[in-house]
């Protein structure tokens, strides 16, 4: 069932700010620069810290250090939050306690009970599950907690096998291979499969654990404007008709890495004209389904379902099992002979651990439920609530006037901040609360950008997601964040809006 | 004479003025007016000088002739064609990788798992994943920047400084990506590291990634990496440059072949020469030392004057995983220059528990050591009787290599070993050979990689290096 395309305007803006907003943020962050200079200048006056050692480099540089100094350490609670329980629908965030002005944070023994907006807990696999556990149980009590051996050398078990024959499935391709870490899958294949002489094409918004591997591997990387069919066009026809960059030589192959889901906007990937383009251009596709497997589709098979796009126009398959599946690690899909190469030459599988026995069958207990093959139809309900959920949520805070990016279907929503002296305030007012919120700021967005993270379960039910409406409406009010309020209409919003197309 | 000096001024004032109309002859030619042909021809030279220089037409490439480019162009295959060699079937194990294990539904002695203290199934260690998995699921769900910070986290964190003696410590959630993230966090373009030409794939990665300069030394040779200090000495004084961030790496016992790093050497060097030091201590925690708090505590040097330490838990604290460990300032950096800590999801709590106990069990339980290194040198001395091949590695190092005597490329000899390890595993006996992937630039030979652990008896050892003999003599008569 293929999904409507998104209008067509979605492709020339990711946000519109008001302009007055963006006036407003560029002061605040030039006000914190400035006054972040000041008080540095103050310091190496006074020399209050002790200096390194003679004849050694400082360890670590002062302009890298500097936004962690003067701007991150100003909103540092607001980040690595630590809890004391699963990340379930609620989770016990434990209080901490600074003395020296946010430097340092101590924890403290009180807890505090709030509904958890932040994991990725798609599914509600992250805690105590009736299938799951015992199996995992099970697992722990037969093959113990590693083999402390790498895939190649003793550490490949029956459940690894069993695993990687069920995802292939699942997916939809051939033959797969299971790594013990999502991030690591992706630095240490990209390397693998293209090497000098190759060009990564890859979109402007992709994971820093594809940055990795691309920068990992010899290739020369274009970037392509996210999620735009036609840049990617562009791009692939520059590419192949210049060649190599003052050789000209033609280029041994070219790979196309995109994402189902860009966690950070919540936006599909345009997957069906993007895989049409690459298969004109004669290019290889690699696409990352972290957030998407498992959270969208009707059975949960990920955006090709969603899309309508047939897995084997996809040459790499590549996910993880830390959002929708509960546990840790990631796979890769492709054709038999591609998986072999893959293990004979990945260093991942030859020097890695293998993933832990447990955390496999976790993996192999939850695929079993979403398939509906644990004689019940949690699968079912959990996929269609996840949908519900998310639907919901979405609309509703777009009916407050909060600006929301994502689109339908999107377990994961961005709402915009922009202004600094927000993130802190949305997250500390939310927090008193009992709403843990996740809001993420540069250099994870860009520095105009920053937002507040919700991503929804479908473990909350609809009391908890009109609690946390109520909650996330009052603090909005508070922070002025509905920037549309209702009633305004389309024109309004592009007066107010207009002048974004110039910044 | 006045008159004289006035009537020649007049006459060359009139010939002058009559000068352009004056004749000249060319080739017996009159030509009248020549001055003003003279005029004319530097008018035409100035003229010509100042034209532009021809440059051909830059036309840019029209759409058709691209869209002929694209169909032209024919990329190579995704992969190479698959030959012999790639269709590796490993071993596939029925049950946990202790010091006995199942392939095949034979009961086989393990020594391919680097469960040094053979923690592996301890029941203090399942007792406290059961709570674990009970309380907290599975995964962590998260980055450690967004709520997958889970007390256990925090206390494995506690354990490891209060284990190692330093401030502070870093989890990762795996081995493989620790060394990789630390170092591109501490080196960028400009800093000069100098590494042992035989470290591993994960530390040559992070040293790829920093985009530093490196230099290699002779593996295991501290002569060559002195003079190499040397030299960038004589360079320094040569070249006024800003001091950058100088590091020396190495590993404790290195993975690819056994060798230890003389510690006390490197520490004189680095203080000598002004250098940092990271060490790689995955395979010497839990083995060397008098309580197995690794390297530092085996040459009796103080902890603080290694600068970075970073281990993987997947070895002798039978976990998954990594840390990174050293002054405070070094740990609180990382938090958030660490790729592999800040993008990628927490370590599952399950294995954080699991690594407390294990440290706790180490702490509590020293014996371990003892029995540990007693299997060593036990097992190394009946090795070193097998004729056709040689035993290497330091003689403390819990992973032995067994190279072959006459010893060609690593290809080659790969083809011989793992006919030996095949051969091995009939008998009962699950072991394996170096694997090398292509992206890895060590260039050390290929040998049997035996992990020795606490948990094997002197008779199964006995057994082992008998069969050994055995099958190495039968395969290397039938090559000769």
């Amino acid at each position: 069932m293929a999904m409507a395309d998104p209008e067509p305007e979605k492709e020339q803006e990711l946000a519109k700010i008001p302009y007055y907003v963006a006036l407003t943020t560029y002061f605040a962050y030039g006000l914190l620069f400035v006054y972040g200079h000041f008080r540095d200048f103050f310091r190496s006056l006074m020399k209050t810290e002790k200096s390194e050692k003679v004849g050694y480099a400082p360890l670590c540089r002062d302009f890298e250090d500097f936004y962690t100094r003067r701007l991150y350490h100003r909103i540092q609670d607001c980040f690595n939050r630590p809890i004391a329980s699963a990340p379930n629908r609620t989770i016990d965030v434990i209080e901490r306690v600074s003395y020296d002005n946010n430097k340092t944070l101590f924890r403290t023994n009180n807890t505090r009970t709030c509904l958890n907006l932040g994991s990725y807990n798609y599914l509600g696999f992250a805690s105590h599950d009736e299938y799951c556990t015992p199996h995992v149980v099970e697992a722990l009590e037969k093959f113990a907690t590693s083999t402390c051996a790498s895939q190649i050398n003793g550490g490949y078990t029956v459940l690894h096998e069993e695993l990687e024959q069920i995802i292939a499935k699942f997916v939809g391709k051939p033959a797969a291979m299971v790594y013990g870490m999502g991030f690591a899958t992706n630095s240490t294949t990209i390397p693998v499969l293209v090497g000098k002489g190759g060009l990564i094409i890859s979109d402007a918004l992709n994971h820093s654990s594809i940055v990795a591997g691309s920068r990992g591997s010899t290739a020369k990387v274009a970037v392509f404007q996210h999620n735009t069919p036609s840049h990617l066009e562009q791009v692939l026809r520059e590419a192949i008709s210049e060649g190599q960059p003052r050789t000209h030589r033609a280029w041994k192959k070219i790979i196309v890495v995109v994402e189902g889901i860009y966690s950070m906007e919540g936006e599909l990937c345009r997957l069906k004209e993007i895989v049409a383009v690459a298969k004109k251009y004669k290019a290889y596709i690699y696409l990352d389904e972290a957030h998407s497997i498992g959270a969208i589709g009707k059975t949960g098979r990920g955006i090709c379902e969603l899309q309508g796009v047939d897995p084997a126009d996809i040459d790499v398959m590549m996910g993880t099992f830390t959002k929708s599946f509960g546990s840790c690690g990631g796979y890769i899909a492709a054709s038999e002979d591609l998986v072999k190469y893959l293990r004979y030459t990945s260093p991942a599988h030859i020097y890695a651990t293998a993933m832990s026995p447990p955390a496999v069958q976790q993996v192999i207990s939850a695929l079993k439920v979403i398939l509906g093959e644990d004689n019940s139809d949690r699968g079912a309900k959990k996929l269609a609530q996840v949908r519900e959920n998310s639907n919901f949520f979405r609309d509703e805070l777009r009916k407050m006037g909060c600006e929301v990016l994502g689109d339908e279907g999107s377990p994961v929503m961005p709402i915009m901040l922009y202004n600094p002296g927000k993130i802190p305030a949305f997250s500390r007012e939310c927090l008193k609360r009992n709403v843990a919120v996740v809001t993420v700021a540069f250099p994870a967005t860009p520095l105009l950008l920053s937002r507040a993270r919700i991503c929804i379960s479908a473990s909350h039910t609809r009391e908890d997601l009109e609690q946390a409406l109520q909650v996330i409406s009052e603090v909005c009010d508070m922070c002025h964040l509905k920037y549309f309020p209702v009633g305004m209409t389309e024109k309004e919003k592009a007066l107010l809006t207009e002048k974004e197309k110039s910044l | 004479m006045a008159t004289g000096m006035v009537m020649e001024m007049k006459e060359t004032l009139v010939s002058l003025l009559d000068a352009p109309l004056a004749d000249a002859v060319i080739f017996g030619i009159h030509i009248d007016g020549h001055l003003f042909l003279e005029t004319l021809l530097v008018v035409v030279i100035a003229f010509l000088l100042l034209q532009k220089s021809y440059q051909p037409e830059k036309r840019p490439l029209t759409e058709q002739e691209i869209d002929q480019l694209c169909d032209e162009w024919t990329p190579e295959p995704l992969h190479p064609p698959i030959t012999k060699e790639m269709e590796l079937s490993p071993p596939v194990l029925e049950s946990a990788a202790g010091p006995h294990t199942v392939v095949n539904g034979k009961d086989v002695i393990n020594l391919s798992s680097a469960n040094y203290l053979g923690l592996i199934g301890h029941p203090k260690i399942k007792e406290a994943c059961n709570a674990a998995l009970e309380k907290y699921g599975v995964g962590a769900c998260g980055p450690r920047g967004f709520y997958g910070t889970i007390d256990v986290h925090m206390d494995l964190e506690a354990k490891i400084a209060q284990f190692m003696g330093t401030p502070d410590s870093i989890l990762y959630s795996y081995g493989l990506a620790t060394v990789s993230s630390v170092i591109p966090a501490f080196c960028k373009r400009g800093d000069l590291i100098l590494a042992d030409e035989g470290v591993n794939w994960g530390i040559q990665n992070g040293l790829f990634l920093s985009r530093s300069t490196v230099r290699y030394f002779k593996h295991n040779d501290m002569a060559s990496l002195e003079a190499l200090l040397e030299d960038v000495r004589q360079e320094d004084r040569r070249k006024k440059k800003v001091l950058n961030r100088r590091f020396i790496v190495v590993e404790a016992i290195y993975q690819n072949s056994g060798e230890m790093v003389p510690l006390d050497t490197v520490v004189r060097l680095k203080e000598k020469y002004l250098f940092r030091v990271l060490v790689d201590e995955s395979n010497s925690i839990g083995v060397l030392g008098k309580t197995g708090r690794g390297l530092s505590e085996h040459f009796n040097i103080p902890v603080e004057k290694i600068d970075i330490i970073t281990s993987a838990m997947g070895h002798s604290l039978a976990s998954v995983g990594g840390f990174c460990t050293g002054s405070a300032k070094v740990v609180d950096h990382q938090r958030l220059s660490g790729a592999g800590y800040c993008f990628s999801a927490a370590l599952p709590p399950f294995l954080a528990s699991a690594s407390i106990t294990a440290l706790e069990l180490l702490e509590d339980n020293p014996v371990l050591l003892t029995r540990l290194r007693r299997n060593i040198s036990f097992f190394r001395s009946k090795l070193a009787t097998i004729p056709g091949v040689v035993v290497r590695g330091h003689a403390l190092s819990p992973l032995i290599f067994l190279h072959l005597q006459r010893s060609g490329s690593f290809a080659e000899d790969s083809v011989i070993l793992q006919q030996i390890v095949d051969k091995m595993l009939e008998e009962g006996v699950l072991l394996s050979a170096s694997k090398r992937s292509l992206l890895d630039k060590c260039k050390l030979g290929a040998g049997i990689r035996i992990m020795v652990t606490a948990s094997h008896t002197e008779a199964e050892l006995l057994s082992v290096s008998s069969s050994l003999g055995n099958v190495i003599q039968s395969v290397v008569t039938a090559q000769s």
